[in-house]
Protein backbone atom coordinates (compact mmCIF):
# COMPACT_ATOMS: atom_id res chain seq x y z
CA UNK A 1 0.00 0.00 0.00
CA UNK A 2 2.90 2.37 0.77
CA UNK A 3 4.19 1.87 -2.74
CA UNK A 4 0.82 2.85 -4.20
CA UNK A 5 0.73 5.98 -2.05
CA UNK A 6 4.29 6.83 -3.08
CA UNK A 7 3.31 6.68 -6.78
CA UNK A 8 0.16 8.70 -6.01
CA UNK A 9 2.24 11.33 -4.22
CA UNK A 10 4.40 11.81 -7.30
CA UNK A 11 1.29 12.33 -9.45
CA UNK A 12 -0.09 14.93 -7.00
CA UNK A 13 3.23 16.81 -6.97
CA UNK A 14 3.25 16.75 -10.75
CA UNK A 15 -0.23 18.27 -10.85
CA UNK A 16 0.58 21.22 -8.64
CA UNK A 17 3.77 21.87 -10.61
CA UNK A 18 1.79 22.12 -13.82
CA UNK A 19 -0.15 25.27 -14.64
CA UNK A 20 -3.40 23.70 -15.93
CA UNK A 21 -5.17 23.80 -12.60
CA UNK A 22 -4.19 27.39 -11.77
CA UNK A 23 -5.18 28.65 -15.19
CA UNK A 24 -8.57 26.94 -15.04
CA UNK A 25 -9.23 28.15 -11.49
CA UNK A 26 -8.35 31.75 -12.40
CA UNK A 27 -10.46 31.56 -15.55
CA UNK A 28 -13.41 30.24 -13.55
CA UNK A 29 -13.06 32.99 -10.97
CA UNK A 30 -12.64 35.76 -13.55
CA UNK A 31 -15.54 34.66 -15.77
CA UNK A 32 -17.84 34.19 -12.79
CA UNK A 33 -16.96 37.58 -11.32
CA UNK A 34 -17.45 39.24 -14.70
CA UNK A 35 -20.89 37.62 -14.98
CA UNK A 36 -21.62 38.73 -11.44
CA UNK A 37 -20.87 42.33 -12.30
CA UNK A 38 -23.79 42.50 -14.74
CA UNK A 39 -26.67 44.54 -13.35
CA UNK A 40 -30.18 43.13 -13.82
CA UNK A 41 -32.89 45.61 -12.81
CA UNK A 42 -30.80 46.92 -9.87
CA UNK A 43 -31.27 43.69 -7.94
CA UNK A 44 -28.08 42.49 -6.26
CA UNK A 45 -29.69 39.39 -4.72
CA UNK A 46 -30.06 37.53 -8.00
CA UNK A 47 -27.80 34.52 -7.51
CA UNK A 48 -28.92 31.46 -9.39
CA UNK A 49 -27.74 32.36 -12.88
CA UNK A 50 -24.34 33.05 -11.36
CA UNK A 51 -24.32 29.76 -9.50
CA UNK A 52 -25.22 27.95 -12.71
CA UNK A 53 -22.42 29.61 -14.68
CA UNK A 54 -19.93 28.93 -11.88
CA UNK A 55 -20.93 25.27 -11.54
CA UNK A 56 -20.78 24.76 -15.29
CA UNK A 57 -17.24 26.16 -15.36
CA UNK A 58 -16.28 23.97 -12.41
CA UNK A 59 -17.58 20.89 -14.20
CA UNK A 60 -15.78 21.70 -17.45
CA UNK A 61 -12.55 22.52 -15.60
CA UNK A 62 -12.68 19.35 -13.52
CA UNK A 63 -13.22 17.21 -16.61
CA UNK A 64 -10.31 18.89 -18.38
CA UNK A 65 -8.03 18.44 -15.37
CA UNK A 66 -9.04 14.82 -14.79
CA UNK A 67 -8.88 13.57 -18.37
CA UNK A 68 -5.79 15.51 -19.42
CA UNK A 69 -3.88 14.43 -16.29
CA UNK A 70 -4.74 10.74 -16.56
CA UNK A 71 -4.47 10.38 -20.31
CA UNK A 72 -0.77 11.26 -20.36
CA UNK A 73 0.39 9.39 -17.22
CA UNK A 74 1.40 5.99 -18.63
CA UNK A 75 2.21 7.10 -22.21
CA UNK A 76 4.59 9.80 -20.86
CA UNK A 77 6.32 7.30 -18.58
CA UNK A 78 6.83 5.09 -21.61
CA UNK A 79 7.91 7.89 -23.89
CA UNK A 80 10.42 9.30 -21.39
CA UNK A 81 11.55 5.74 -20.58
CA UNK A 82 11.13 6.48 -16.87
CA UNK A 83 8.88 3.46 -16.65
CA UNK A 84 11.84 1.06 -16.74
CA UNK A 85 13.66 2.36 -13.62
CA UNK A 86 10.24 2.68 -11.97
CA UNK A 87 9.38 -0.97 -12.58
CA UNK A 88 12.90 -2.03 -11.68
CA UNK A 89 12.05 -1.08 -8.09
CA UNK A 90 10.02 -3.53 -6.04
CA UNK A 91 6.74 -2.43 -7.55
CA UNK A 92 4.31 -4.47 -9.59
CA UNK A 93 2.56 -3.21 -12.68
CA UNK A 94 -0.80 -3.40 -10.89
CA UNK A 95 0.56 -1.23 -8.06
CA UNK A 96 1.84 1.30 -10.57
CA UNK A 97 -1.56 1.52 -12.30
CA UNK A 98 -3.43 1.73 -8.98
CA UNK A 99 -1.00 4.39 -7.75
CA UNK A 100 -1.51 6.45 -10.88
CA UNK A 101 -5.29 6.15 -10.50
CA UNK A 102 -5.17 7.12 -6.83
CA UNK A 103 -2.80 10.04 -7.47
CA UNK A 104 -4.97 11.49 -10.21
CA UNK A 105 -8.12 11.04 -8.15
CA UNK A 106 -6.64 12.70 -5.06
CA UNK A 107 -5.22 15.53 -7.18
CA UNK A 108 -8.68 16.09 -8.65
CA UNK A 109 -10.06 16.08 -5.09
CA UNK A 110 -7.69 18.89 -4.11
CA UNK A 111 -8.66 20.85 -7.22
CA UNK A 112 -12.37 20.30 -6.55
CA UNK A 113 -11.96 21.48 -2.98
CA UNK A 114 -10.58 24.83 -4.21
CA UNK A 115 -13.34 25.16 -6.81
CA UNK A 116 -16.15 24.36 -4.37
CA UNK A 117 -14.76 26.69 -1.69
CA UNK A 118 -14.97 29.48 -4.27
CA UNK A 119 -18.48 28.37 -5.21
CA UNK A 120 -19.56 28.36 -1.56
CA UNK A 121 -18.18 31.86 -0.98
CA UNK A 122 -19.87 33.10 -4.14
CA UNK A 123 -23.24 31.65 -3.10
CA UNK A 124 -22.92 33.10 0.38
CA UNK A 125 -22.03 36.53 -0.94
CA UNK A 126 -25.37 36.66 -2.76
CA UNK A 127 -27.72 34.47 -0.74
CA UNK A 128 -26.37 35.12 2.78
CA UNK A 129 -26.96 31.48 3.63
CA UNK A 130 -24.61 28.51 3.86
CA UNK A 131 -25.91 25.22 2.48
CA UNK A 132 -22.85 23.36 3.74
CA UNK A 133 -24.26 19.84 3.61
CA UNK A 134 -25.59 20.44 0.11
CA UNK A 135 -22.16 21.64 -1.00
CA UNK A 136 -20.61 18.57 0.64
CA UNK A 137 -22.98 16.20 -1.16
CA UNK A 138 -22.47 17.93 -4.52
CA UNK A 139 -18.67 18.04 -4.22
CA UNK A 140 -18.30 14.42 -3.08
CA UNK A 141 -20.68 13.12 -5.73
CA UNK A 142 -18.71 15.10 -8.30
CA UNK A 143 -15.47 13.64 -6.96
CA UNK A 144 -16.93 10.12 -7.04
CA UNK A 145 -17.93 10.64 -10.67
CA UNK A 146 -14.40 11.78 -11.47
CA UNK A 147 -13.15 8.44 -10.10
CA UNK A 148 -15.14 6.66 -12.83
CA UNK A 149 -13.84 9.04 -15.50
CA UNK A 150 -10.26 8.68 -14.30
CA UNK A 151 -10.61 4.89 -14.41
CA UNK A 152 -12.06 5.14 -17.90
CA UNK A 153 -9.26 7.42 -19.14
CA UNK A 154 -6.63 5.19 -17.53
CA UNK A 155 -8.00 2.18 -19.38
CA UNK A 156 -8.15 4.29 -22.53
CA UNK A 157 -4.49 5.27 -22.17
CA UNK A 158 -3.62 1.57 -22.47
CA UNK A 159 -5.93 0.95 -25.41
CA UNK A 160 -5.43 4.00 -27.60
CA UNK A 161 -2.13 4.91 -29.18
CA UNK A 162 -1.84 8.58 -28.24
CA UNK A 163 -2.96 10.65 -25.21
CA UNK A 164 -4.70 13.11 -27.55
CA UNK A 165 -6.95 10.46 -29.11
CA UNK A 166 -7.68 9.00 -25.69
CA UNK A 167 -8.55 12.43 -24.32
CA UNK A 168 -10.85 13.25 -27.22
CA UNK A 169 -12.66 9.92 -27.02
CA UNK A 170 -13.07 10.26 -23.26
CA UNK A 171 -14.49 13.78 -23.61
CA UNK A 172 -16.97 12.65 -26.26
CA UNK A 173 -18.04 9.64 -24.20
CA UNK A 174 -18.44 11.61 -20.98
CA UNK A 175 -20.38 14.40 -22.72
CA UNK A 176 -22.59 11.83 -24.46
CA UNK A 177 -23.35 9.99 -21.22
CA UNK A 178 -24.05 13.22 -19.33
CA UNK A 179 -26.37 14.54 -22.04
CA UNK A 180 -28.32 11.49 -23.22
CA UNK A 181 -27.10 8.50 -21.20
CA UNK A 182 -30.07 8.68 -18.87
CA UNK A 183 -32.59 8.76 -21.69
CA UNK A 184 -31.30 5.83 -23.73
CA UNK A 185 -34.03 3.62 -22.21
CA UNK A 186 -36.68 5.96 -23.61
CA UNK A 187 -34.92 6.02 -26.98
CA UNK A 188 -34.82 2.20 -26.91
CA UNK A 189 -38.58 2.03 -26.26
CA UNK A 190 -39.20 3.88 -29.52
CA UNK A 191 -36.87 1.66 -31.53
CA UNK A 192 -37.66 -1.64 -33.19
CA UNK A 193 -35.70 -4.86 -32.63
CA UNK A 194 -32.79 -5.56 -32.82
CA UNK A 195 -31.99 -1.86 -32.30
CA UNK A 196 -34.00 -1.82 -29.07
CA UNK A 197 -31.97 -4.60 -27.42
CA UNK A 198 -28.74 -2.99 -28.63
CA UNK A 199 -29.60 0.45 -27.20
CA UNK A 200 -30.89 -1.10 -23.98
CA UNK A 201 -27.65 -3.09 -23.64
CA UNK A 202 -25.65 0.15 -23.97
CA UNK A 203 -27.96 1.75 -21.41
CA UNK A 204 -27.21 -0.97 -18.86
CA UNK A 205 -23.48 -1.17 -19.59
CA UNK A 206 -22.48 2.49 -19.48
CA UNK A 207 -21.70 4.14 -16.16
CA UNK A 208 -24.55 6.57 -15.52
CA UNK A 209 -22.52 9.68 -14.81
CA UNK A 210 -25.64 11.87 -14.98
CA UNK A 211 -26.67 10.50 -11.57
CA UNK A 212 -23.81 12.46 -10.02
CA UNK A 213 -24.78 15.69 -11.74
CA UNK A 214 -26.70 17.50 -9.02
CA UNK A 215 -26.14 20.98 -10.46
CA UNK A 216 -29.89 21.65 -10.76
CA UNK A 217 -30.36 20.83 -7.09
CA UNK A 218 -27.50 23.12 -6.11
CA UNK A 219 -28.54 26.02 -8.30
CA UNK A 220 -32.17 25.96 -7.15
CA UNK A 221 -31.47 25.19 -3.49
CA UNK A 222 -33.30 21.88 -3.38
CA UNK A 223 -33.22 20.03 -0.04
CA UNK A 224 -30.55 17.42 0.70
CA UNK A 225 -30.46 14.13 -1.16
CA UNK A 226 -31.48 11.28 1.13
CA UNK A 227 -28.28 9.87 2.64
CA UNK A 228 -29.08 6.25 1.74
CA UNK A 229 -29.31 7.14 -1.95
CA UNK A 230 -26.18 9.26 -1.63
CA UNK A 231 -24.32 6.26 -0.15
CA UNK A 232 -25.61 4.00 -2.91
CA UNK A 233 -24.34 6.44 -5.53
CA UNK A 234 -20.88 6.48 -3.92
CA UNK A 235 -20.88 2.66 -3.95
CA UNK A 236 -21.97 2.70 -7.60
CA UNK A 237 -19.02 4.96 -8.45
CA UNK A 238 -16.63 2.80 -6.42
CA UNK A 239 -17.79 -0.32 -8.24
CA UNK A 240 -17.36 1.16 -11.71
CA UNK A 241 -13.95 2.67 -10.84
CA UNK A 242 -12.82 -0.71 -9.48
CA UNK A 243 -13.89 -2.41 -12.70
CA UNK A 244 -11.96 0.10 -14.84
CA UNK A 245 -8.84 -0.12 -12.64
CA UNK A 246 -9.04 -3.92 -12.65
CA UNK A 247 -9.17 -4.09 -16.45
CA UNK A 248 -6.39 -1.47 -16.67
CA UNK A 249 -4.16 -3.63 -14.44
CA UNK A 250 -4.95 -6.74 -16.50
CA UNK A 251 -4.18 -4.95 -19.75
CA UNK A 252 -1.01 -3.31 -18.47
CA UNK A 253 0.30 -6.62 -17.14
CA UNK A 254 0.30 -8.08 -20.67
CA UNK A 255 1.43 -4.97 -22.47
CA UNK A 256 4.90 -4.83 -24.00
CA UNK A 257 6.70 -1.70 -22.80
CA UNK A 258 9.45 -1.47 -25.38
CA UNK B 1 -16.35 25.49 -87.91
CA UNK B 2 -16.28 27.45 -84.62
CA UNK B 3 -16.64 31.19 -84.83
CA UNK B 4 -13.56 33.05 -83.49
CA UNK B 5 -15.88 35.55 -81.83
CA UNK B 6 -17.45 33.02 -79.41
CA UNK B 7 -14.84 33.39 -76.61
CA UNK B 8 -15.20 37.17 -76.76
CA UNK B 9 -18.98 36.93 -76.69
CA UNK B 10 -18.81 34.55 -73.73
CA UNK B 11 -16.51 36.92 -71.91
CA UNK B 12 -18.89 39.78 -72.62
CA UNK B 13 -21.80 37.72 -71.31
CA UNK B 14 -19.91 36.90 -68.10
CA UNK B 15 -19.00 40.56 -67.61
CA UNK B 16 -22.65 41.52 -68.06
CA UNK B 17 -23.77 38.89 -65.54
CA UNK B 18 -21.11 40.00 -63.06
CA UNK B 19 -22.15 43.66 -63.45
CA UNK B 20 -25.85 42.76 -63.00
CA UNK B 21 -25.17 40.71 -59.86
CA UNK B 22 -23.03 43.49 -58.41
CA UNK B 23 -25.74 46.07 -59.16
CA UNK B 24 -28.30 43.82 -57.45
CA UNK B 25 -26.23 42.90 -54.40
CA UNK B 26 -24.68 46.29 -53.59
CA UNK B 27 -27.89 48.17 -52.59
CA UNK B 28 -29.00 45.23 -50.46
CA UNK B 29 -25.63 45.10 -48.75
CA UNK B 30 -25.72 48.83 -48.04
CA UNK B 31 -29.27 48.58 -46.69
CA UNK B 32 -28.24 45.72 -44.45
CA UNK B 33 -25.26 47.67 -43.20
CA UNK B 34 -27.51 50.61 -42.30
CA UNK B 35 -30.12 48.48 -40.56
CA UNK B 36 -27.68 46.44 -38.52
CA UNK B 37 -25.04 49.03 -37.81
CA UNK B 38 -24.30 49.13 -34.11
CA UNK B 39 -26.23 45.93 -33.38
CA UNK B 40 -23.45 43.53 -32.48
CA UNK B 41 -25.82 40.65 -31.63
CA UNK B 42 -27.45 40.79 -35.07
CA UNK B 43 -24.09 41.02 -36.75
CA UNK B 44 -22.63 38.06 -34.86
CA UNK B 45 -25.62 35.75 -34.64
CA UNK B 46 -27.89 36.81 -37.52
CA UNK B 47 -31.36 35.32 -37.31
CA UNK B 48 -30.13 32.52 -35.07
CA UNK B 49 -30.35 34.97 -32.17
CA UNK B 50 -34.11 34.37 -32.18
CA UNK B 51 -33.46 30.70 -31.44
CA UNK B 52 -31.21 31.66 -28.55
CA UNK B 53 -33.79 34.17 -27.36
CA UNK B 54 -36.41 31.43 -27.29
CA UNK B 55 -33.99 29.17 -25.44
CA UNK B 56 -33.41 31.78 -22.74
CA UNK B 57 -37.13 32.52 -22.47
CA UNK B 58 -37.76 28.84 -21.78
CA UNK B 59 -34.77 28.85 -19.43
CA UNK B 60 -36.53 31.51 -17.37
CA UNK B 61 -39.52 29.15 -17.11
CA UNK B 62 -37.17 26.34 -16.05
CA UNK B 63 -35.96 28.63 -13.25
CA UNK B 64 -39.58 29.47 -12.42
CA UNK B 65 -39.99 25.74 -11.72
CA UNK B 66 -36.65 25.43 -9.90
CA UNK B 67 -35.33 23.07 -12.56
CA UNK B 68 -38.28 20.64 -12.49
CA UNK B 69 -38.99 20.80 -16.21
CA UNK B 70 -39.60 18.30 -19.04
CA UNK B 71 -36.83 17.48 -21.48
CA UNK B 72 -37.38 16.57 -25.12
CA UNK B 73 -37.69 12.96 -23.97
CA UNK B 74 -40.60 13.73 -21.59
CA UNK B 75 -44.28 14.46 -22.15
CA UNK B 76 -44.46 18.23 -22.75
CA UNK B 77 -48.27 18.50 -23.00
CA UNK B 78 -48.54 20.38 -19.73
CA UNK B 79 -45.66 22.74 -20.56
CA UNK B 80 -46.59 23.90 -24.08
CA UNK B 81 -47.08 27.46 -22.82
CA UNK B 82 -44.50 28.64 -20.28
CA UNK B 83 -46.28 28.86 -16.93
CA UNK B 84 -44.62 32.15 -16.00
CA UNK B 85 -46.08 33.69 -19.20
CA UNK B 86 -49.51 32.14 -18.62
CA UNK B 87 -49.58 33.36 -15.01
CA UNK B 88 -48.56 36.83 -16.20
CA UNK B 89 -51.41 36.86 -18.74
CA UNK B 90 -48.95 37.38 -21.58
CA UNK B 91 -49.83 34.23 -23.50
CA UNK B 92 -52.98 32.22 -23.94
CA UNK B 93 -52.50 28.86 -22.23
CA UNK B 94 -52.43 25.65 -24.24
CA UNK B 95 -51.34 23.35 -21.46
CA UNK B 96 -53.08 20.05 -20.92
CA UNK B 97 -52.62 17.17 -18.54
CA UNK B 98 -50.90 16.78 -15.22
CA UNK B 99 -47.95 19.14 -14.87
CA UNK B 100 -46.58 17.13 -11.95
CA UNK B 101 -46.36 13.81 -13.78
CA UNK B 102 -44.68 14.63 -17.11
CA UNK B 103 -41.94 12.06 -16.47
CA UNK B 104 -44.39 9.18 -16.09
CA UNK B 105 -43.49 6.11 -14.05
CA UNK B 106 -39.79 5.10 -14.13
CA UNK B 107 -39.05 2.51 -16.81
CA UNK B 108 -36.36 0.66 -14.86
CA UNK B 109 -34.40 0.65 -11.60
CA UNK B 110 -31.66 2.95 -12.95
CA UNK B 111 -34.21 5.62 -13.86
CA UNK B 112 -35.96 5.20 -10.51
CA UNK B 113 -32.61 5.63 -8.75
CA UNK B 114 -31.62 8.61 -10.89
CA UNK B 115 -34.79 10.50 -9.96
CA UNK B 116 -33.63 10.75 -6.35
CA UNK B 117 -30.85 13.08 -7.55
CA UNK B 118 -32.93 15.38 -9.75
CA UNK B 119 -35.55 18.02 -8.88
CA UNK B 120 -38.64 15.99 -8.16
CA UNK B 121 -41.67 18.15 -7.45
CA UNK B 122 -43.64 20.84 -9.21
CA UNK B 123 -43.15 24.22 -7.55
CA UNK B 124 -43.30 27.85 -8.63
CA UNK B 125 -40.74 30.41 -7.49
CA UNK B 126 -43.41 32.89 -6.42
CA UNK B 127 -44.76 30.25 -4.04
CA UNK B 128 -41.44 29.61 -2.32
CA UNK B 129 -39.70 27.42 -4.89
CA UNK B 130 -37.81 24.28 -3.98
CA UNK B 131 -37.11 25.21 -0.37
CA UNK B 132 -40.70 26.24 0.13
CA UNK B 133 -41.82 22.69 -0.42
CA UNK B 134 -39.61 21.43 2.37
CA UNK B 135 -41.32 23.51 4.99
CA UNK B 136 -38.09 25.33 5.74
CA UNK B 137 -38.73 28.86 6.96
CA UNK B 138 -36.22 30.81 4.90
CA UNK B 139 -36.11 34.45 3.99
CA UNK B 140 -37.70 34.30 0.57
CA UNK B 141 -37.16 37.95 -0.19
CA UNK B 142 -39.84 40.55 -0.74
CA UNK B 143 -43.31 39.97 -2.09
CA UNK B 144 -42.39 37.67 -4.94
CA UNK B 145 -40.19 35.21 -3.11
CA UNK B 146 -37.32 34.13 -5.32
CA UNK B 147 -39.04 35.11 -8.56
CA UNK B 148 -36.23 37.60 -9.23
CA UNK B 149 -34.15 34.64 -10.39
CA UNK B 150 -35.98 34.44 -13.73
CA UNK B 151 -35.12 38.05 -14.62
CA UNK B 152 -31.56 37.62 -15.99
CA UNK B 153 -32.72 35.12 -18.59
CA UNK B 154 -35.65 37.31 -19.63
CA UNK B 155 -33.36 40.31 -19.98
CA UNK B 156 -30.91 38.31 -22.12
CA UNK B 157 -33.82 36.98 -24.20
CA UNK B 158 -35.00 40.55 -24.86
CA UNK B 159 -31.47 41.62 -25.78
CA UNK B 160 -31.22 38.82 -28.30
CA UNK B 161 -34.65 39.28 -29.82
CA UNK B 162 -36.10 42.75 -29.18
CA UNK B 163 -39.17 41.86 -31.26
CA UNK B 164 -40.31 39.08 -28.95
CA UNK B 165 -43.25 40.82 -27.29
CA UNK B 166 -44.08 38.30 -24.58
CA UNK B 167 -40.63 38.77 -23.04
CA UNK B 168 -41.46 42.39 -22.20
CA UNK B 169 -44.92 41.50 -20.92
CA UNK B 170 -43.73 38.68 -18.68
CA UNK B 171 -40.78 40.65 -17.30
CA UNK B 172 -42.88 43.72 -16.58
CA UNK B 173 -45.58 41.65 -14.88
CA UNK B 174 -43.19 39.92 -12.47
CA UNK B 175 -41.23 43.10 -11.84
CA UNK B 176 -44.23 45.16 -10.82
CA UNK B 177 -46.67 42.61 -9.42
CA UNK B 178 -44.33 40.42 -7.42
CA UNK B 179 -41.28 42.55 -6.79
CA UNK B 180 -42.83 45.99 -6.52
CA UNK B 181 -40.39 47.44 -9.08
CA UNK B 182 -42.89 49.55 -11.00
CA UNK B 183 -40.37 52.05 -12.38
CA UNK B 184 -38.11 49.29 -13.70
CA UNK B 185 -41.12 47.55 -15.25
CA UNK B 186 -42.20 50.74 -17.03
CA UNK B 187 -38.68 51.43 -18.23
CA UNK B 188 -38.41 47.91 -19.65
CA UNK B 189 -41.77 48.21 -21.40
CA UNK B 190 -40.73 51.53 -22.90
CA UNK B 191 -37.59 49.82 -24.21
CA UNK B 192 -39.95 47.30 -25.80
CA UNK B 193 -42.05 50.10 -27.29
CA UNK B 194 -38.95 51.68 -28.81
CA UNK B 195 -38.13 48.38 -30.50
CA UNK B 196 -41.78 47.67 -31.42
CA UNK B 197 -43.54 51.03 -31.86
CA UNK B 198 -47.25 51.04 -30.89
CA UNK B 199 -47.38 47.33 -30.21
CA UNK B 200 -50.86 46.63 -28.72
CA UNK B 201 -49.62 44.00 -26.25
CA UNK B 202 -46.96 46.29 -24.80
CA UNK B 203 -49.44 49.16 -24.70
CA UNK B 204 -51.83 46.90 -22.80
CA UNK B 205 -49.17 46.03 -20.21
CA UNK B 206 -48.12 49.67 -19.92
CA UNK B 207 -51.77 50.59 -19.38
CA UNK B 208 -51.95 48.07 -16.56
CA UNK B 209 -49.08 49.85 -14.83
CA UNK B 210 -50.95 53.17 -15.01
CA UNK B 211 -54.24 51.60 -13.94
CA UNK B 212 -53.07 49.26 -11.18
CA UNK B 213 -49.92 50.88 -9.83
CA UNK B 214 -50.08 54.56 -10.66
CA UNK B 215 -53.91 54.82 -10.37
CA UNK B 216 -53.95 57.05 -13.42
CA UNK B 217 -57.00 55.66 -15.23
CA UNK B 218 -57.13 58.34 -17.87
CA UNK B 219 -53.61 57.53 -19.03
CA UNK B 220 -54.39 53.81 -18.90
CA UNK B 221 -57.53 54.30 -21.01
CA UNK B 222 -55.58 56.30 -23.58
CA UNK B 223 -52.94 53.61 -23.84
CA UNK B 224 -55.48 50.80 -24.14
CA UNK B 225 -57.48 52.69 -26.72
CA UNK B 226 -54.36 53.28 -28.73
CA UNK B 227 -53.74 49.55 -28.49
CA UNK B 228 -57.20 48.74 -29.84
CA UNK B 229 -56.77 51.28 -32.65
CA UNK B 230 -53.42 49.78 -33.63
CA UNK B 231 -54.97 46.33 -33.52
CA UNK B 232 -57.75 47.52 -35.87
CA UNK B 233 -55.21 49.07 -38.23
CA UNK B 234 -53.32 45.80 -38.42
CA UNK B 235 -53.67 44.57 -41.99
CA UNK B 236 -52.48 40.99 -41.53
CA UNK B 237 -54.82 38.20 -40.44
CA UNK B 238 -55.28 38.21 -36.66
CA UNK B 239 -53.72 35.30 -34.85
CA UNK B 240 -55.10 33.63 -31.75
CA UNK B 241 -52.60 35.63 -29.68
CA UNK B 242 -53.79 38.90 -31.31
CA UNK B 243 -57.37 38.05 -30.40
CA UNK B 244 -56.25 37.23 -26.86
CA UNK B 245 -54.62 40.65 -26.51
CA UNK B 246 -57.68 42.35 -28.04
CA UNK B 247 -59.84 40.47 -25.54
CA UNK B 248 -57.68 41.70 -22.66
CA UNK B 249 -57.64 45.28 -23.95
CA UNK B 250 -61.42 45.48 -24.38
CA UNK B 251 -62.03 43.69 -21.08
CA UNK B 252 -59.81 46.16 -19.23
CA UNK B 253 -61.47 49.12 -20.96
CA UNK B 254 -64.93 47.80 -20.10
CA UNK B 255 -63.94 47.23 -16.44
CA UNK B 256 -62.41 50.65 -15.99
CA UNK B 257 -65.38 52.36 -17.62
CA UNK B 258 -67.74 50.43 -15.33
CA UNK B 259 -65.73 51.59 -12.34
CA UNK B 260 -65.99 55.16 -13.55
CA UNK B 261 -69.76 54.81 -14.02
CA UNK B 262 -69.60 55.21 -17.80
CA UNK B 263 -71.95 52.29 -18.49
CA UNK B 264 -72.71 53.27 -22.07
CA UNK B 265 -69.05 53.12 -22.96
CA UNK B 266 -68.55 49.97 -20.93
CA UNK B 267 -71.35 48.31 -22.92
CA UNK B 268 -69.72 49.30 -26.17
CA UNK B 269 -66.41 47.83 -25.10
CA UNK B 270 -68.17 44.68 -23.91
CA UNK B 271 -69.87 44.34 -27.29
CA UNK B 272 -66.43 44.54 -28.84
CA UNK B 273 -65.05 42.03 -26.36
CA UNK B 274 -67.84 39.54 -27.01
CA UNK B 275 -66.54 38.88 -30.52
CA UNK B 276 -63.19 37.62 -29.23
CA UNK B 277 -64.16 36.26 -25.82
CA UNK B 278 -63.99 32.51 -25.15
CA UNK B 279 -67.13 32.97 -23.00
CA UNK B 280 -69.57 35.11 -25.04
CA UNK B 281 -72.52 34.06 -22.84
CA UNK B 282 -70.89 35.56 -19.77
CA UNK B 283 -70.25 38.79 -21.67
CA UNK B 284 -73.86 38.89 -22.85
CA UNK B 285 -74.97 38.67 -19.23
CA UNK B 286 -72.55 41.43 -18.25
CA UNK B 287 -73.93 43.63 -21.04
CA UNK B 288 -77.46 43.07 -19.75
CA UNK B 289 -76.36 43.97 -16.22
CA UNK B 290 -74.70 47.15 -17.44
CA UNK B 291 -77.78 48.06 -19.47
CA UNK B 292 -79.85 47.67 -16.32
CA UNK B 293 -77.40 49.85 -14.36
CA UNK B 294 -77.46 52.43 -17.14
CA UNK B 295 -81.26 52.47 -17.14
CA UNK B 296 -81.32 52.80 -13.33
CA UNK B 297 -78.87 55.68 -13.36
CA UNK B 298 -80.81 57.47 -16.10
CA UNK B 299 -84.08 56.93 -14.22
CA UNK B 300 -82.71 58.40 -11.03
CA UNK B 301 -81.45 61.32 -13.10
CA UNK B 302 -78.11 61.04 -11.41
CA UNK B 303 -76.04 59.94 -14.29
CA UNK B 304 -72.39 60.35 -13.62
CA UNK B 305 -71.02 63.28 -15.58
CA UNK B 306 -68.98 62.07 -18.50
CA UNK B 307 -65.36 61.87 -17.53
CA UNK B 308 -62.62 62.36 -19.96
CA UNK B 309 -61.61 58.96 -21.17
CA UNK B 310 -62.43 56.45 -23.78
CA UNK B 311 -64.18 57.14 -27.01
CA UNK B 312 -66.72 54.56 -28.22
CA UNK B 313 -65.06 51.88 -30.31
Amino acid sequence: MNVIFAVAGVVIKEMYRRKDFYVLLILTVVITLLMGSINFFDDDKIARYLKEVCLMLIWVSSLVIAISTVARQLPMEKENRTIFPLLAKPISRAQLVTGKFLGCWLACGVALLCFYVFFGCLSFSRERHWFLLNYFQAATLHWAMLAIIIGMALLGSLVFAAPSSNGTICFVLVAGILLIGGYLNRVAMQTTEPGRSFVYAIYYIIPHLEIFNVQERMVHDWPLIEWKYYALAILYAAAYSAVFVFFSCRLFRRKALS
Amino acid sequence: MRSPRIPYLLMLLLLTVAFSVAAWVEPQYQERQEVHSGDMMSFLLGDSRRLFANHFFVKADVYFHSGFYPTIFDNQQSFQTPHMAEDAGALKGHNEGDETAFMGPPLDFIEAFRRHFAPSSHTHLDEGGAQGTNGVNLDLGEKGGEVREILPWLKISAELDPNRIETYMVTAYWLRKRMGKVDEAEEFLREGLRANPNNPAILYELGRIYHEDRTNDVHAINLWELGVRKMDEQKSVKTEQDNFILFQLTLSLARVEEDRGNYARAIQWLEREKAVSPYPDVITKQIEDDRQKLADSQKSGADTPAKTGSQPP
